[in-house]
């Protein structure tokens, strides 16, 4: 890991061509992978130097500081954004805010279950499979209701595929293992039609991530993706082109929008505290600019039985 | 070839010099595009292959993980669709696995995942047997003659163990927009040098090709007109074209002088040639001639009273008589007997043409160092200078000037005679002294002839000097030898 950080500053001052810059670039891929693939106990150093890598975050993790998880349950990538949410929240909270990014759910799961950070914004499949570790925060508001759907999208070159049965064979992207809209849906939606998942595509891959879905499934590298459905419309708003290369030929049934959730022994006050300022964000002028950024409504405290249904189709996945 | 040839040098050194420079300047350029091209694609075969390493070093991971989406992420990152020098950019990169199937490639529509590149046909159904030659772990190159495409290949290697390929797909045609702007960019600078070079060579040329074609241009008026080639502007530099200037003023000079000469000769061999004529015609008459005379003598002594035939016969006495002076005046015939020439000599000769100077009121004027006797005859030279001195008269301007010059000098008389009238055009002096030759009304034509004939006894020289607008001067020289 400190060879990453080493390679890291190194290129900024030994880039003479392409080559090297590239070979650098790679380099430092490539030992993000390993260190990825690290054990959890390292799990603590990591965070400290990947946020030392993100000038936009606090360089330290302050004592005191409240730290917060954050998924691609919404589009995570713009750091500008994420500032300025993080500057109101400290204002508001008074009191330090780190956001904690991770390559996937999994590691920011793990870090919430095993208390390294207090909130999460997470979905709504790990919540309902670890809902007595977490805390229910809140549940964002998506055209005025908790609730958002799993988008299954083909090329926009792809006239013929209509569902997602027609897809048998072909090449499907997955977000990620521990989405619901990503993941837990098609192949829920596959098993109740009595088709293996597992076979039933001839490959598939993930990207972690709803955005690189689209990607995906925008430039041909799969025949179809799934993706959170407020994420692809959240895209075609700001990135009309990535969206307008995918078709989407199915819509899921409504599911209860990715929530924010707390770790098991946070104390009450905080996870108030932390709740009201979430659910007071519209009344604030700035914060109805950010959740107007975020193209949500608002937030609200949400009841565990939103996510009755993505539990069913868990069980029911899990079962075959 | 010929008509090449036969082009003028003022034209053939400044083009040859052109032809030089520009062919230089093609050479220069042509080998430094050469180099250049030899060079860009000796660093695009390095780029690439570093390149190909690189990738296939960080695509095992995602490989063994059987991570598309980071594989495809990587290979995408390889590519910079802004990019400064496209031909530096792989147009296709495919990661195949062992059985050459597709694990993911830059162009997903293309070579979708699990296929067989090979299905695209062309250069891709034959770098499987590529793969397969040489040593599975070396990186290859290979240029398909009939694809528009070359690829460089690269293994997936984890730990000694072959996982699949990189291949990196690269545009023949995307190599060319930079070859041509090299190419583009080397022809401008050597128009740019050629501009400067050009103009420079072409006046130094020129300036080369000038005194030869001035020469060239002099040499055109030999023989004809050789005053024209003699005062023609000629190089006078010390180089060979300098000499050769030099040395075409000397063969002019002489060639000149040969003309005159033997133009000189052709007017003395004519005249000795009408001597020679008229001294033949002189005596053939002079013979019956005397014999009629003497006839006609004795008739009028002893023959009778007829009037009629007196009165014939001295007619016919008159004629022949006539005749008989003519031909003396054609022949004249010296003799031995006579008395030197004295300086009163010239006295005289004013006296005899003062009568005929006068009716034309002009003024005779003489310049004489003349002081003793000379061992020459008086009866010759006087007659010479009469005949110089009246023909002057005649010829100068109403109220002009006739001058007389006479000096000894080394032994030798010199006479000089000259008039201010109209001279005497070329074409005239030629027959000057040719009897009969005159081209006045007055006169027999016989008297320079006469001048000519005594001269020629004597030894002497005779020439004429008549410039337009000048004297036209008789100078003669007589030599004669002192006595002891």
């Amino acid at each position: 890991m400190l060879r990453c950080k080493v390679l890291r500053a190194g290129n900024v001052i030994e880039i003479r061509d392409e080559a090297t810059a590239f070979a650098l670039i790679i380099a430092a891929m490539n030992q993000d992978d390993h260190c990825r693939a690290g054990s959890r106990r390292r799990g603590f150093l990591q965070s400290a130097l990947a946020m030392a890598a993100m000038p936009l975050l606090p360089a330290r993790a302050e004592a005191g500081a409240l730290r917060i998880g954050l998924t691609p349950v919404f589009l995570d990538d713009q750091l500008s954004f994420l500032t300025r949410w993080r500057v109101w929240l400290e204002r508001r909270l008074k009191r330090p805010v780190v956001f904690v990014q991770r390559g996937n759910y999994r590691e920011v799961l793990d870090l919430i279950r095993g208390g390294k950070i207090d909130f999460a914004w997470i979905c709504g499949y790990p919540y309902v499979r670890y809902r007595h570790e977490l805390r229910l925060v809140a549940v964002p508001l998506w055209r005025g209701r908790p609730y958002y759907q799993s988008y299954l999208i083909v090329p926009d070159d792809d006239a013929k595929s209509n569902s997602l049965t027609d897809l048998r064979g072909k090449v499907f992207a997955y977000s990620d293992p521990d989405s619901n809209s990503g993941y837990l849906y098609p192949q829920y939606r596959l098993t109740a039609s009595g088709e293996n998942p597992s076979t039933f595509f001839s490959r598939h891959f993930f990207t972690w991530g709803h955005r690189k879905v689209v990607e995906a499934v925008g430039v041909g590298l799969a025949d179809g993706g799934a993706v959170d459905g407020y994420v692809w419309e959240t895209l075609a708003e700001f990135h009309p082109k990535l969206t307008g290369a995918t078709r989407i030929i199915e819509r899921s049934p409504e599911f209860g929008h990715p929530p924010f959730a707390a770790r098991a022994d946070i104390p009450e006050l905080e996870l108030q505290q932390f709740r009201a300022t979430l659910l007071g964000m519209p009344a604030d002028t700035e914060g109805a600019e950010l959740l107007r950024l975020l193209r949500l409504d608002g937030f609200v405290a949400g009841q565990g039985s939103l996510f009755n249904e993505i539990a069913r189709m868990a069980a029911r996945v899990r079962r075959t | 070839m010929i008509a090449l040839a036969d082009i003028s040098l003022g034209w053939k050194i400044p083009l040859r010099v052109m032809a030089a420079v520009l062919g230089t300047a093609l050479a220069v350029t042509a080998a430094l595009v050469t180099r250049e091209y030899d060079e860009m694609s000796q660093n695009l075969e390095a780029h690439a292959k570093s390149l190909a390493r690189v990738m296939a070093n960080t695509l095992v991971a995602p490989m063994l993980h059987d991570d598309i989406w980071r594989a495809y992420e990587i290979i995408q990152s390889a590519r910079d669709p802004a990019a400064i020098a496209p031909e530096l950019q792989a147009d296709v990169v495919l990661v195949t696995d062992l059985e050459y199937r597709v694990f993911v490639s830059s162009r997903p529509r293309m070579f979708p995942i699990g296929s067989s590149p090979a299905s695209q046909g062309g250069a891709y159904g034959r770098l499987r047997a590529a793969m397969l030659e040489g040593k599975p772990t070396e990186q290859k190159v290979i240029d398909p003659a009939d694809s528009s495409h070359y690829f460089v290949m690269s293994p997936l290697v984890a730990d000694g163990v072959a996982l699949g390929h990189v291949v990196l797909g690269y545009s023949k045609i995307s190599f060319l927009p930079r070859f041509t702007g090299l190419v583009g960019r080397a022809a401008l600078v050597t128009l740019l040098v050629l501009i400067v070079i050009m103009p420079i060579a072409w006046v130094s040329a020129r300036r080369t090709g000038t005194p030869l074609l001035a020469l060239a241009d002099a040499m055109r008026h030999v023989p004809e007109e050789l005053e024209v080639a003699r005062l023609a502007e000629l190089p006078k530099s010390r180089d060979e074209i300098g000499q050769l200037g030099d040395a075409f003023v000397r063969m002019v000079g002489e060639l000149k002088q040969k003309q005159e000469l033997e133009s000189q000769m052709l007017v003395s061999e004519r005249l000795a040639a009408v001597g020679r004529l008229s001294a033949g015609i002189a005596h053939e008459i002079n013979n019956p001639l005397g014999g009629m005379l003497t006839a006609i003598k004795t008739w009028q002594r002893h023959g009778g009273d007829d009037p009629l035939a007196s009165q014939t016969l001295s007619l016919l006495e008159r004629g022949l008589d006539q005749i008989r002076h003519t031909v003396a005046a054609l022949l004249v015939e010296t003799k031995p007997e006579d008395r030197a020439f004295e300086p009163k000599d010239i006295d005289d000769l004013l006296i005899l043409v003062e009568a005929e100077a006068h009716a034309r009121s002009v003024h005779v004027v003489v310049e004489s160092s003349l002081t003793t006797p000379l061992p020459l005859r008086a009866t010759l030279l006087r007659q010479i200078l009469l005949n110089l001195l009246l023909n002057a008269v005649a010829a100068a301007e109403q109220g002009g000037l006739v001058q007389l010059s006479a000096a000894a000098k080394d032994g030798k008389l010199k006479l000089a005679v000259c008039n201010d009238g109209q001279h005497i055009p070329d074409e005239q002096l030629a027959y000057l002294f040719e009897p009969f030759a005159s081209g006045r009304e007055k006169g027999h034509g016989l008297g320079l002839w006469i001048v000519y004939q005594i001269v020629q006894q004597l030894n002497g020289g005779l020439f004429v000097e008549s410039e337009p607008g000048g004297c036209t001067t008789f100078n003669i020289e007589i030599p004669y030898v002192e006595p002891v």
